[in-house]
C-alpha cells in the first residue's frame, strides 16, 4: 500500500442536475499525518472535493466521475456512507444543522450509538473526547445554551470519539467569532499533534487558518487546482490575488510598504515574520508618507439612544443604560459576543419591543410611541439569512411588497421599484424568479426590498457572514454606495475586515453595557475590550510591534488610508 | 423568553428516577385500564394513587398550569357534549330511569346520567395526573430511548427526540421572520381584517416552511455522515439499565391493573351500578 492516504488520479466529477463538471482533472496526493489546507473562493469545488472524500458524493448528491479516488487505499464509491464515515469524520460549517442531540454528551454519542458501542465504552469515549476539547463541564448543556464556539467543539468531540483516521473539517470557521475561531483552530492543531492523524481542513479564510502551521496548502479555482505549496511558497507567489482570495493583512500593509514578500521571510505568521532592514525602513518610510490626517467628516445625528434599559421578564435586564448616537450618512459597526444584547438593542431601534426606560431620538423627535410599521418607514432592518426574508415568487414582486401593503399605486411602485433594482444592480434580473438567484444576490434582493421604503437608517444583520472574499467586497462597496447616499448605515457583526475598512465607528456591548465607542482602530486596539466582545487583535498591530512602532494605532490607520485609496 | 410548558427540569425525586420505559410502561398500562373499567371505586383508588405519584414527584404547579386549564376546559366541553347529543346514555346503560328535573323535549336529567358522566369524569382524572407526570419527569434524551425500548423503530424513536430538539429553533425562525416581515409593515394582529391577516400570514409562513425543508436536508445529511440508518439496531446514551425499583413499580401497576379488571369484570359487565 502507497504511503498515501487519499489519492485523486485526473478525478473529475459532475453532478447530476449540471452540464459542467465541478471537479476537473484533479490530481492530488495526502500522505498519513498531513495537516492539509485546501483554499478556494466559493463555487471553487473546494466543498465538493471534501464532499468525494466523506461520502456525501456520490451517496448524498448524486453525479458521474472520472478518474481515480482512493481513500485508504479504497474506492468510496464501491463502499457505503457509513463505511467512508469509519475513515473520515467530518465536521460542518453549520454547527445547528449537525448538532442533533438533545445534549453535548448525546451530541458526541451519536455516531456512537450508530455503532452499536456498548453503554460502558460509551460513556468512557465521550467523556474522553469532551476532555480532549475541554467541554467536558458541558456534557449535560443543551445546544440552546451553548455558543457558536462551543458547539463547533462538540461536533470536534463528536468526530474524535469515533476515531477516524482522517479528520475533514468543512469550513469550520464560518459561524464563529474571530475569538472562538482562533480557538477551534487551536484545538484542531493540539489533536492533529497529539493524535497523529490526517487533517484536511476546507476554508477560504486563510489568515485565520494560518493562526496554526499547517504543511502544505492546495489552491482551487473553477474545479481545478491551481496551486499545492508550501505556505510560504504559496504567500511569496501571485497565486492568492488571481485566486480571489484574501491575503493576511500583515502581507497586504508589506505590499503597500514597497516590499516583496519572498519565501524566505517566513511570511505564514506574524510572529515568525523575518524582517531585514530594507522592510523595516520601507515600513518606516511608509508610515511617514502619510499624507496628513484623515479628516474625519461629522455627521450630523440622526438617531440617538438615551441611557435605553431593556429586560425580558424576569430575567433581569439585557441592556443597561446603552446610549450612542448615530450621525446621517454615517457607518457604524455593533460588535459583541453572543447574548451582549445586539439583537435586542436593534429590536428595540425597530420597535418589537418597548424600553423599560430611556429615549430614542429620530432626528431630534421621539418615537417611542410608533409603531413597528412607522418606524419601518424611516428604519430598515435586514436578516442575516435572505431566506428567513424573501416570500414571493418573482423579484419584482418581493421588492413591491413593502409598498403593495401600504398601498401605494401600481404606477408609483413600478417606478420607485425600478429605481431601487437600479441602485442594487439588480435591474437584469427583474423577471426572474427569485429561487433562481445566488446567495449573495438574494442577500441583495433583501437589502432593496427594505430600500425601496426609502428609509434614512438601515441595520443589517451579518451581512457578510458566510461569503468569500469576492462577496464580501461586492456587498461592502455595495453599503458604501448607500452610504454615499447618506444612508445610515449600522452593521453587526464581528467582521474585523470589515470594521477596519468600512465603518467610520465600532460600538462594542458587553454584558448589556456600552463599554467602547470609536474609531475602529482604536476599539480594536485595545486588547481587553477586543477580548469583552471576542474579537481578536489584527496582525497588523503584531506587525507595527515588530517593527517597533511605538503607537501601532497610527501605523493601522495609516494602512486604512492606504487600502481605502487603492479600491477601485 | 416564553413561558416553558410540560418541558422537562432536572429534579430528584422517586417518579425522576424511574426508567424513562418503566414510565412509559406503566403510563400505557394505566391508561387503557382506566379506559375499560367504568367501575367507580376502580376509578376512585386509582384516582389515589395518580394523586399519590404526583405528589411525591413534586413537580411545580407553574409547569403544568396552562395545559391542565386546558385539558380541563376539554372536559368541560366533552361532558356537555355527552349530554347534549345522548342526555339518556346512562339510563340506557344501567337500565334503571330516575328523573331529578326535566328541561325540555327529550332533555331530562337523570340519576344514571350523572352517576355515568361522574365516571367518564374520572377517567380522565385518573389518567390526567400521570399523562403531566410523564412528561415532567421523563428526560427528553431518554424518552427516545424508552421508546425504542419497548420496540418502536429506532429511526421512528429518534424522530421525536430531533423533533424535541429542533423545536425551540424553528421558534427562534419564526420570531425572527416575523419581526422582519412586522418592519416592513406585514401586520397579523387583530388590526387588520381576516382574509389580509390570512395573506399576511403566508407570506411570514412560505419563509419558514422553505427554510426548515433546508435545515431538514442538511441534518439528514449530517446524520448519514455520522452513521444514522444503517445498523439495524442502535444503542443509546441515555438508556439506563431497570433497577429493582422500576421492576417493583412496573410490577405493582400490572398488579393494579389485574386487580381493577377482575373487579370490572367480576359481574359481566364493566359497568359498576349503584342503582
Amino acid at each position: 500500500m502507497s504511503p498515501n492516504i487519499i489519492e485523486f488520479e485526473h478525478f473529475s466529477f459532475t453532478y447530476r442536475s449540471q452540464q459542467e463538471p465541478t471537479l476537473r482533472d484533479i490530481t492530488l496526493s495526502i500522505a498519513a499525518g498531513e495537516k492539509v489546507l485546501i483554499a478556494g473562493p466559493s463555487g471553487s469545488g473546494k466543498s465538493t472535493l471534501a464532499h468525494c472524500l466523506n461520502g456525501l458524493i456520490p451517496f448524498v448528491h448524486e453525479g458521474a466521475s472520472d478518474g481515480r479516488l482512493t481513500v485508504k487505499g479504497r474506492n468510496p464509491r464501491e463502499l457505503s456512507i457509513a463505511a467512508v464515515s469509519e475513515m473520515v469524520g467530518t465536521v460542518l460549517q453549520d454547527p445547528d444543522g449537525q448538532f442533533v442531540g438533545l445534549t453535548v454528551g448525546e451530541d458526541i454519542a451519536f455516531g456512537l450509538e450508530n455503532r452499536e458501542v456498548p453503554l460502558a465504552e460509551m460513556n468512557r469515549r465521550v467523556t474522553a473526547a469532551a476532555a480532549a476539547v475541554g467541554i467536558e463541564e458541558l456534557l449535560g448543556a443543551s445546544p440552546q445554551e451553548l455558543s457558536g464556539g462551543q458547539k463547533q467543539k462538540t461536533m470536534l468531540a463528536g468526530v474524535l470519539a469515533l476515531n477516524t483516521d482522517i479528520l475533514l473539517f468543512d469550513e469550520p470557521l464560518a459561524s464563529l467569532d474571530p475569538a472562538s475561531g482562533a480557538q477551534v483552530i487551536e484545538w484542531i492543531d493540539r489533536i492533529a499533534q497529539e493524535t497523529g492523524k490526517t487533517v484536511i481542513l476546507v476554508e477560504h479564510r486563510l489568515e485565520e487558518v494560518l493562526h496554526r502551521p499547517v504543511d502544505r496548502i492546495i489552491v482551487m479555482e473553477d474545479g481545478r487546482i491551481v496551486a499545492d505549496f508550501s505556505p510560504a511558497q504559496l504567500l511569496a507567489s501571485e497565486v492568492l490575488a488571481g485566486a480571489g482570495l484574501r491575503e493576511p493583512l500583515y502581507l497586504s500593509a508589506l505590499k503597500y510598504a514597497g516590499c516583496t514578500i519572498t519565501e524566505e521571510m517566513q511570511p505564514q505568521h506574524p510572529d515568525k515574520l523575518q524582517l531585514g532592514e530594507k522592510q523595516l525602513t520601507g515600513l518606516r518610510e511608509w508610515q511617514a508618507s502619510r499624507a496628513g490626517s484623515r479628516s474625519c467628516p461629522a455627521y450630523p445625528p440622526l438617531l440617538e439612544l438615551q441611557e435605553i434599559t431593556f429586560g425580558y421578564g424576569k430575567e433581569g435586564p439585557v441592556l443597561q443604560q446603552v446610549s450612542f448616537t448615530a450621525g446621517r450618512g454615517e457607518m457604524l459597526c455593533i460588535a459583541g459576543r453572543n447574548g451582549a444584547g445586539k439583537s435586542t438593542l436593534s429590536r428595540l431601534i425597530c420597535g418589537l419591543y418597548k424600553p423599560d426606560s430611556g429615549r430614542i431620538l429620530l432626528n431630534g423627535r421621539d418615537i417611542g410611541r410608533d409603531s413597528i410599521r412607522e418606524r419601518a418607514q424611516h428604519i430598515g432592518y435586514v436578516m442575516q439569512n435572505p431566506n428567513h426574508m424573501l416570500s414571493k415568487h418573482l423579484l419584482h414582486d418581493e421588492i413591491a411588497l413593502g409598498l403593495r401593503l401600504r398601498g401605494f399605486g401600481e404606477e408609483e411602485i413600478r417606478e420607485r421599484v425600478r429605481k431601487t433594482l437600479q441602485i442594487c444592480g439588480l435591474l437584469p434580473f427583474r423577471e426572474w424568479p427569485v429561487s433562481a438567484l445566488s446567495y449573495g444576490q438574494k442577500k441583495r434582493v433583501t437589502i432593496a426590498s427594505i430600500l425601496v421604503l426609502e428609509p434614512e437608517i438601515l441595520i443589517l444583520d451579518e451581512p457578510t457572514a458566510g461569503q468569500d472574499y469576492g462577496s464580501y467586497h461586492e456587498m461592502m462597496e455595495f453599503l458604501l454606495e448607500l452610504q454615499q447616499r447618506r444612508i445610515t448605515v449600522i452593521i453587526i457583526t464581528h467582521d474585523m475586515h470589515l470594521m477596519l475598512e468600512y465603518a467610520q465607528r465600532t460600538v462594542v456591548l458587553s454584558g448589556g453595557r456600552k463599554l467602547a465607542d470609536g474609531r475602529p482602530e482604536h476599539v480594536l486596539a485595545d486588547k481587553q475590550i477586543a477580548d469583552s466582545a471576542n474579537l481578536r487583535e489584527t496582525s497588523l498591530y503584531s506587525l507595527a510591534r515588530r517593527a517597533g512602532f511605538t503607537e501601532p494605532e497610527e501605523f493601522v490607520r495609516r494602512y486604512i488610508d492606504d487600502d481605502r485609496r487603492r479600491r477601485p | 423568553m416564553r413561558a416553558r410548558m410540560l418541558t422537562f427540569t432536572r429534579q430528584d425525586s422517586p417518579v425522576h428516577r424511574l426508567n424513562g420505559a418503566a414510565k412509559l410502561i406503566i403510563f400505557i398500562l394505566w391508561s387503557v385500564s382506566a379506559m375499560i373499567t367504568y367501575d367507580t371505586r376502580c376509578l376512585l383508588a386509582m384516582l389515589l394513587l395518580s394523586l399519590a405519584a404526583f405528589r411525591m414527584s413534586r413537580v411545580k404547579f407553574g409547569d403544568y398550569a396552562v395545559v391542565l386549564y386546558v385539558i380541563l376546559l376539554f372536559l368541560v366541553l366533552n361532558q356537555m357534549a355527552i349530554f347534549v347529543f345522548s342526555p339518556l346514555e346512562g339510563t340506557r346503560i344501567y337500565g334503571t330511569r330516575h328523573e331529578l328535573v326535566h328541561l325540555a323535549g327529550r332533555y331530562t336529567v337523570t340519576a344514571e346520567q350523572l352517576f355515568y358522566q361522574l365516571n367518564v369524569a374520572l377517567k380522565y382524572a385518573v389518567v390526567i395526573p400521570l399523562a403531566i407526570l410523564f412528561l415532567l419527569t421523563t428526560d427528553p434524551g431518554e424518552f427516545a430511548a424508552s421508546l425504542n425500548r419497548i420496540g418502536v423503530n429506532y429511526k421512528i424513536a429518534y424522530a421525536v427526540s430531533l423533533a424535541l430538539r429542533y423545536i425551540p429553533d424553528i421558534q427562534r425562525d419564526y420570531e425572527q421572520i416575523s419581526f422582519s416581515a412586522q418592519a416592513r409593515g406585514i401586520d397579523i394582529s387583530r388590526r387588520e381584517k381576516l382574509p389580509k391577516r390570512i395573506k399576511n400570514m403566508i407570506s411570514i409562513l412560505t419563509p419558514l416552511i422553505l427554510s426548515s425543508i433546508e435545515r431538514i436536508e442538511r441534518i439528514s445529511a449530517a446524520m448519514e455522515l455520522r452513521g444514522f440508518g444503517t445498523g439495524r439496531r442502535r444503542t443509546w446514551f441515555r438508556s439506563k439499565p431497570f433497577t429493582f425499583g422500576d421492576w417493583v413499580a412496573v410490577g405493582s401497576v400490572c398488579a393494579i391493573v389485574a386487580v381493577s379488571a377482575v373487579i370490572t369484570f367480576y359481574d359481566g359487565s364493566r359497568f359498576y351500578s349503584i342503582f
